[in-house]
């Protein structure tokens, strides 16, 4: 296997030693914990008086504009690195094309900023 | 580890390196909470903190394991059980997946991506998966109001974190977290190598940006509304008893560890010292002992920064929730992009 997939598989490795461990410590505490439940220690916790409705209450999601933002500067900052690690070899062509991308993407939370949507009440 | 005399199979060289990781992930888990937690929060508020566990209490962190481990685990009856048990043990994972990017020396790393900040960067957000989720599983109003404001605020503050990284890319030529580390030791300020160039002296904009969003993504104060106590009991973490409960909290000191290391190696010269002391020119001329004496760095320099972690935490009462997003989307972005275009005008033009 060459050492770039060996790097990845290293990866697979520490999420299964933390699957290992997480298990070994809950299994510990299984063997030694007590487990007497009982109908008033399951109920939901709300502040010691009976819980209200369901627990999947509706709320108001408020970020979801946020959350498209989020996607669009994301993919910004993909395509940003590779530019980052080369600067040098791109010169004053890929300074000026890749400011004018961040430009073009800054609009885009100006116009979002103006239209009211950055406000979270 | 692979710069060893012995020649050692892979299935050793991996059951190494999976325990350097646990020793990496719980080390300043454990530090971080006995030292600042227990110690210097007391001491800031006059007060002695822990004393009867060993002397100064130093023991009191497995007291409070063998406490913990005690604990009957009970999950609501109205809960989504299954999803509501796994929860924390992504969170977990997400923090052993992040250790594994972070070099610890010329060869005592555990992986050596090319893309090492991408890997770094993604990976560092899976632990919203298992806050929303544990959220939403609990059937709790509370968990759920604490699972959404979390995961509105990490998405908040992932991009100026990312557009933070981007001047030390640009700086440093490469992406691979070694490559960081050697360009900032081997370089020089205006001739002079004597302390190398750790590029917090020109991405200090970066650097604060970066430790800002830091403490957004670990959930604490002034950035702990996801956790609000005083109105939300304890957020997403309310329903949750034992030790699934000390899981959440293990990961969450663990990760302001991995984050503090991943920040020294961005900005503070990571495990390196500066080259020129010896006279080294690259990676290749740096020697074996540098793998005993860069994972000791890297812990001096993640408790200098985990200390200002906490010691901000200690110290400024909590944002407001529209005063958060705000601050993320108005102030940090346009900061950071204008610190990216900065770094980038003078790098060509110099």
């Amino acid at each position: 296997m060459s050492l770039f997939l060996r790097d990845y598989l290293t990866v697979v490795w520490f999420g299964l030693a933390a699957v290992l461990l997480a298990g070994l410590l809950l299994g510990v505490s299984a063997a030694i914990r007590p487990s007497r439940p009982s109908y008033d220690k399951q109920i939901a916790y709300e502040s010691g008086v009976d819980p209200v409705g369901m627990g999947w209450s509706q709320s108001q999601i408020r970020y979801y504009v946020f959350a498209l933002l989020f996607v669009i500067f994301d993919v910004e900052a993909v395509f940003i690195f590779p530019w980052a690690a080369n600067i040098e070899r791109y010169g004053v062509f890929g300074l000026v094309v890749m400011l004018a991308f961040i430009v073009l993407l800054l609009d885009g939370l100006v116009y979002a900023w103006k239209r009211g949507l950055l406000r979270w009440v | 580890m692979l710069g060893l005399a012995i020649e050692i199979p892979y299935w050793g060289q991996s059951l190494l390196r999976v325990l350097g990781g646990i020793v990496a992930v719980l080390l300043p888990a454990g530090t971080i909470v006995y030292l600042f937690l227990f110690k210097m929060m007391s001491f800031m508020q006059s007060r002695l903190g822990p004393m009867e566990a060993g002397p100064y209490g130093s023991m009191q962190l497995f007291a409070e394991v063998g406490k913990w481990l005690q604990k009957e685990d009970i999950a609501p009856e109205a809960a989504d059980v299954r999803i509501f048990k796994m929860a924390p043990i992504i969170v977990l994972v997400s923090t052993f997946l992040l250790v594994a990017v972070v070099p610890f020396g010329p060869d005592a790393y555990f992986t050596n991506f090319e893309v090492g900040v991408f890997y770094a960067l993604a990976v560092g957000s899976v632990s919203v998966i298992g806050i929303l989720i544990a959220g939403w599983a609990s059937a709790n109003k509370y968990s759920l109001l604490g699972g959404l404001r979390a995961a509105g605020q990490l998405i908040a503050y992932e991009l100026p974190m990312v557009l933070a990284v981007v001047g030390v890319v640009i700086q440093a030529g490469t992406m691979n977290l070694q490559g960081i580390v050697v360009a900032q030791n081997t370089g020089e300020i205006f001739g002079f190598a004597g302390i190398g160039f750790p590029f917090v002296i020109t991405q200090f904009v970066g650097f604060i940006i970066f430790m800002i969003a830091v403490q957004a993504e670990l959930t604490q104060a002034p950035f702990d509304m996801p956790i609000a106590e005083s109105e939300l009991v304890s957020g997403y973490m309310t329903e949750y008893s034992g030790f699934r409960f000390l899981m959440f909290f293990i990961g969450e000191f663990a990760t302001a560890g991995v984050f503090a290391f991943i920040a020294s190696v961005l900005f503070l010269g990571g495990w390196g010292i500066p080259f020129a002391w010896f006279g080294w020119e690259g990676l290749a001329d740096v020697p074996n002992w540098m793998n005993v004496a860069g994972p000791l760095i890297m812990f001096a320099k993640m408790l200098l920064l985990t200390f200002i972690i906490m010691w901000v935490r200690f110290s400024y009462p909590r944002f407001r929730e529209d005063q958060l997003q705000t601050f993320a989307w108005k102030i940090l972005i346009p900061v950071s992009l204008l610190n990216i275009a900065v770094t980038a005008i003078i790098k060509v033009a110099v």
